[in-house]
């Protein structure tokens, strides 16, 4: 190996570890928040990039039947619980708005604007926005209903979760894979060596990304808020955070996360209904190494096996996703060696 | 003077254990009520029920609606708010972001005084302005019961539920703090306090319960209870 394809699957794999990164930021948020070990992560970034596909040939992405179905389902659970506790008029009404009106707002923006073809940047939000819309719906209705459960039942849930996507997934998009065009097709040299211009892309996005996450969480109330529940469930109660808000808020930032990942993957590689899964899975292993705590541990980590994976995809093809996921036996080993031991839950 | 808070006939159970039986009591508007007994009479769990955090059975009203259905963050939203035992603060924020999270309801509201009432709370705790950017985990024990005490402030409270708020603080550090609660009383909140500091309670006190293994076993003005000679022997420390 040469310093030129040493550079170069250097560039490859910092382009996908800056996704995988998003995915591990997302993951650890969740388990924060929720404490789901949240296995359908790669299942947003699968419909961001079948969606934004969609979107590119004119057609109405279907998950927004999907959407539709949910925002129905969601809404009858929400007003049952609500005429359980005998809540006021305006609490159906808002439970209505939320759960009900917006969803379906997001459902006709899409309808509506597919068949025009818009500018690729504005497919972007689109394709953005159909899956984001979908975190909080699926919080309130896998996850909310068993939110006290264990770890263990929360983590069957998030895989039977898994499935049910993917399932959908097939039946929306197809067996058939797609690719998203370039954002740009620019390339730069840089001392020798080619960089391209879609990889300076997802590198700056991404960056951007993590930047107003840190931003978000460190100096919006929302965002504190959300810190606030992972840190001290029972203290964020008395302040009047919601579980339940703060456990749907994560998942549409997951949700959005996802899809932004699958955005920026899509010109990338090509992306079939369940390519999510495996995308997901190595986000998880950079999570893992943050011990599913340290953010940026967690991104750190989701770099480094971005870079792994594409040093070994050069000496050992073959077994690329083996080493990758061979990793995570040390990584555990080591952090079950150096990390004092938890109580379970709480 | 109207009930603010009505806690009738209440019981509560951990498992088969009954910890509380059959309890009533009453806190009037703007009055300090202080519930008096040892370790293990069920201070805490009366608390925690009538927060939300424990079921109970009984009617609990606060200001005549029922609490049988709110949630707990229905509780906050309608001025009810605690200062638990452990304080369960946000270790891992600035004191400032612990403040800035205790007037969340009203956040979500829009209220636009909340700025006002952070100014109050340092007003109120100096030497919380003077420690605002430092970490939560990091404050001393008097520290942090001033932060919990200022975190449940900014929510505005109409009724302050404080759990044992001198336990293991230094005797001048209590002083404070009790000055802080009686100062809060001429503000117009009402105020529920659970202690096993009798003394102290007793004093800033208009009305006393004492609550021995689950039941309460007297009642009364506190200056009465003050003087009754079976609290006056068992929590005084005075022989009768």
């Amino acid at each position: 190996m040469n310093l030129q394809i040493a550079a170069l699957l250097a560039q490859d794999g910092l382009t996908n570890g800056a996704i995988y990164a998003l995915l591990a930021l997302a993951l650890v948020l969740v388990f924060a928040v929720t404490r789901v070990v949240f296995v359908p992560q790669g299942e947003f970034v699968a419909f961001g990039a079948l969606s934004l596909a969609a979107l590119q040939n004119g057609a109405v992405p279907k998950t927004i039947w999907l959407l539709l179905a949910m925002a129905v389902i969601a809404t009858i659970l929400e007003l049952v619980a609500l005429a359980r506790r005998r809540a006021a008029a305006r609490a159906y009404m808002l439970a209505v708005a939320g759960w009900l009106v917006a969803p379906a707002l997001v459902a006709a923006l899409l309808w509506f604007a597919a068949p025009l073809k818009l500018a690729l940047g504005w497919q972007v939000c689109l394709a953005i926005l159909s899956v984001t819309a979908i975190g909080p719906l699926l919080y309130r209705i896998a996850i909310q209903p068993v939110a006290q459960g264990s770890v263990l039942v929360l983590l069957i849930v998030a895989v039977a979760v898994h499935f049910v996507l993917g399932g959908m997934g097939l039946l929306f998009f197809g067996a058939e894979g797609s690719r998203t065009p370039a954002f740009t097709d620019a390339m730069y040299q840089l001392g020798g060596i080619n960089v391209s211009g879609q990889s300076l892309y997802v590198y700056g996005v991404s960056a951007l990304a993590i930047g107003g996450l840190y931003w978000a969480f460190s100096q919006t109330l929302y965002g504190k808020a959300l810190m606030a529940t992972a840190f001290n469930r029972v203290g964020a109660r008395l302040v009047g955070i919601s579980p339940n808000f703060a456990g749907a808020l994560t998942l549409t930032v997951a949700a959005a996360l996802g899809a932004f990942s699958g955005v920026l993957i899509g010109p990338i590689t090509t992306v079939y209904y369940d390519s999510g899964f495996l995308v997901g899975l190595k986000g998880f292993v950079g999570a893992i190494i943050g011990g599913l705590v340290s953010y940026p541990l967690a991104a750190a980590g989701a770099l480094l096996i971005g870079l792994i994976e594409s040093y070994a995809s050069f000496w050992a093809s073959q077994y690329k996703e083996v080493i990758v996921f061979t990793l995570i036996i040390p990584v555990l080993l080591w952090r079950s060696l150096k990390t004092r031991h938890h109580e379970e839950d709480q | 003077m109207t009930t603010q808070l009505a806690v009738d006939n209440v019981s509560i159970r951990y498992g088969k254990v009954e910890a509380v039986h059959r309890i009533s009591l009453a806190v009037g508007m703007g009055q300090i009520v202080t519930v008096i007994g040892p370790n293990g009479a069920g201070k805490t769990t009366l608390l925690s029920a009538i927060m939300g955090l424990l079921p109970f059975h009984g009617e609990i009203r606060f200001e005549g609606q029922s609490l049988a259905n709110a949630s707990i963050e229905d509780r906050v939203e309608n001025g009810l708010c605690l200062v638990p035992e452990r304080r369960e603060l946000f270790a891992e924020m600035s004191v400032a972001d612990n403040l800035q999270l205790g007037a969340f309801c009203r956040y979500r509201r829009r209220d636009r005084t909340i700025r006002a009432s952070l100014d109050d709370v340092y007003a109120l705790f100096p030497r919380l302005a003077e420690r605002r950017e430092q970490l939560a985990g990091t404050l001393s024990g008097g520290e942090r019961q001033m932060l919990a005490l200022g975190r449940a402030l900014m929510s505005k409270p109409r009724l302050l539920m404080l759990d044992e708020p001198s336990l293991g603080l230094a005797p001048r550090i209590v002083k404070e703090i009790f000055h802080t609660i009686a100062a809060l009383q001429a503000t117009g909140v009402s105020i529920l306090l659970v202690e096993q500091n009798a003394r102290v309670a007793l004093q800033v006190a208009d009305t006393g319960y004492v609550l021995e293994t689950g039941e309460l076993v007297l009642s009364g003005p506190s200056a009465e209870l003050a003087h009754n000679p079976r609290v006056a022997q068992s929590y005084l420390g005075q022989s009768a």
